[in-house]
């Protein structure tokens, strides 16, 4: 059986649930192994990724790895990739993971599939493309396929593995360390999940009203333990930070449950969160797009129908 | 300085996508073309670089004939120049192809900095700036919410999961830049009057000294099996507030195992 190569997602040292949702699909194609890229690596992380099916671990901890952008990761999984011939590659489907991807595809000779949202026993990647109107299935034709994966498109399983540590020899070469981190600023997000991962997103639009009115989107989110995503006529207002925007132009979501509030659903934000599995629209306008994607809608005022839900989770909760 | 901007001519926005049932690649005459939307804050960075440092803006663009007018577009902007690469042979490139070809012609004509949008709207693969910095063997500095340009260093703040990171580069380098970065201005008459009048150079792949073999459908090193339209979705349930509209959320969230 081919190993299938997973590379590990973490912050700070904790592995993410994007990974474990990799390691799990890499165990219907092969042997997984994960590839931890960077320091932090810890006795915690190994039994994380050996819990969730890691046969083996190849371990990079160079610090090296975490202060130059992108080019040492690509270069370093090449080099596992010289040795080890995978029979395929996964990496979770970030704005890091495909500049990863795109690397290591020139660097290794191998096709590049981004996005999918299943792959299959064959290597066959499904993809949803232009804003989830079209599924495609693709595959890689020249060298090891690398498939980048979207967040939350497997449940991830416990199926413990042999969880083999193998620490990787490779050094980066000059060539790759262009582009120097020299800081690092993590914007406060009140100890919520991150958007992209989130199994629950809350989001906002225009309807809002302000930004003070994303306090009310904010408590429904920690309720439910969520992510807050804004649409762009928020972001573009102010009301909200960039870096939330969900749409063509912003970030793409595939939750398991989406709230979306006060959006009217332009086609730039359905582009971002269609392939949401459920999803439930308060909005005053009956009219507006979004209804078109509701699973479960209410036509009405926000500011009462959100705080109302609020409270009526908060009740169930207690 | 010399700055490139790569730019891509996408269809419109607001438009309906498809897939050519021919040949699997997108439907790129069923829609208006326009200059894909991140690549106007490419545009618009380059010109205020240029108006703080000086130097030129050259504008790159690889595309069928109608392309030109994502180039004219740009010139309009205030770019100086344009390079308009166009060949049938181009059909169908990959991103690999693509970045192939854009490598080769920015390579030739040896840019400070190249300046691309983090993804165009259509096919959002968001790997195009990271293949270039790889093929020209320079520093990638991508999804850039702000650059700087101090001497012979480029600072740039890249947008992350988390927050952003300071990262910084020597010239040359490839920057990408998201939405946050600038606010686009629009075309003046003056500029759209000035746009006519300069130059753009228009390069067949064997101008460019590209190898055939690399380019288009049959160098791709992926190939599309099947697609199909995503079947629309069942109508959900749509209830108008009558006080109870949170609680009977709660309803629905509840049945579906959420609460």
């Amino acid at each position: 059986m081919s190993e299938i190569l997973v590379v590990v997602e973490q912050n700070d040292g904790t592995v993410k649930k994007v990974t474990l949702e990799l390691l799990t699909l890499a165990a219907s194609l092969g042997s997984p192994s994960a590839v931890w890229l960077g320091p932090g690596y810890s006795d915690t992380a190994a039994a994380t990724l050996t819990e969730y099916g890691a046969d083996k671990i190849y371990v990079s901890d160079s610090g090296e790895l975490a202060d130059y952008v992108v080019a040492p990761k690509a270069e370093t999984i090449a080099a596992i990739m010289a040795d080890v011939t995978p029979g395929a590659i996964l990496i979770a489907s970030t704005a890091e993971g495909k500049e990863i991807a795109g690397r290591l595809a020139i660097k290794t000779t191998s096709g590049v599939i981004t996005d999918a949202v299943a792959v299959a026993a064959d290597f066959t990647a499904t993809q949803s493309v232009f804003g989830g109107s079209t599924i495609v299935s693709s595959a890689v034709t020249t060298g090891t396929p690398i498939i980048t994966v979207r967040p939350n498109s497997t449940a991830p399983q416990v199926k413990p593995g042999a969880g083999t540590r193998v620490d990787v020899a490779a050094t980066v070469s000059d060539a790759a360390k262009g582009a120097k981190v020299t800081g690092r600023t993590v914007a406060q997000k009140g100890g919520r999940p991150e958007l992209a991962e989130a199994a629950i997103v809350v989001s906002g639009g225009r309807g809002v009203n302000g930004a003070e009115g994303f306090g009310v989107i904010e408590a429904l989110a920690d309720s439910l333990g969520a992510a807050v995503g804004a649409s762009r006529a928020a972001t573009d207002a102010g009301w909200y930070p960039h870096q939330f925007q969900v749409g063509q132009t912003g970030k793409t979501v595939s939750p398991q449950l989406y709230i979306a509030n006060g959006i009217s659903g332009a086609i730039q934000h359905r582009a971002g969160m269609q392939t949401s599995k459920t999803v439930v629209v308060v909005n005053k306008d009956p009219e507006a797009p979004i209804f078109e994607l509701a699973d479960f809608g209410v036509v009405g005022d926000l500011f009462s129908v959100v705080p109302q839900l609020t409270e009526e989770i908060e009740k169930r909760k207690a | 300085m010399k700055i490139a901007v790569c730019v891509k001519q996408v269809p419109d926005t607001w438009a309906e996508k498809k897939l050519r049932a021919d040949d699997s690649t997108l439907d790129r005459e069923a829609a208006d073309g326009v200059m894909n939307e991140l690549d106007e804050y490419a545009v618009e960075e380059a010109l205020r670089l240029i108006e703080a440092h000086g130097g030129e803006v050259t504008v790159v663009t690889m595309g069928p004939e109608r392309a030109a007018e994502t180039v004219r577009k740009a010139l309009s902007m205030g770019a100086d120049a344009g390079v308009h690469l166009v060949d049938d042979s181009l059909h169908g490139s990959d991103a690999l192809a693509t970045s192939y070809a854009l490598a080769e012609v920015l390579a030739a004509r040896s840019f400070d900095l190249v300046i691309f949008g983090s993804e165009s709207t259509d096919a959002r693969m968001s790997v195009v700036p990271a293949m270039v910095a790889e093929r020209l063997g320079v520093p990638q500095v991508t999804f850039a919410q702000k650059v700087e340009v101090d001497g012979t260093l480029v600072k740039i703040e890249r947008q992350t999961e988390y927050g952003y990171d300071d990262v910084e580069a020597s010239l040359p380098a490839v920057v990408s830049v998201v939405e946050k970065i600038n606010e686009p201005r629009y075309p003046s008459f003056k500029g759209i009057m000035a746009a006519k009048k300069k130059p753009v150079e228009t390069l067949s792949t064997a101008d460019a000294g590209l190898d055939a073999a690399k380019l288009g459908s049959s160098a791709s090193w992926t190939v599309v099996s099947a697609f199909a339209s995503r079947p629309p979705k069942a109508a959900g349930t749509v209830v108008s507030d009558e006080g109870t509209g949170g609680e009977q959320i709660v309803q629905f969230l509840t049945e579906q195992k959420f609460v």
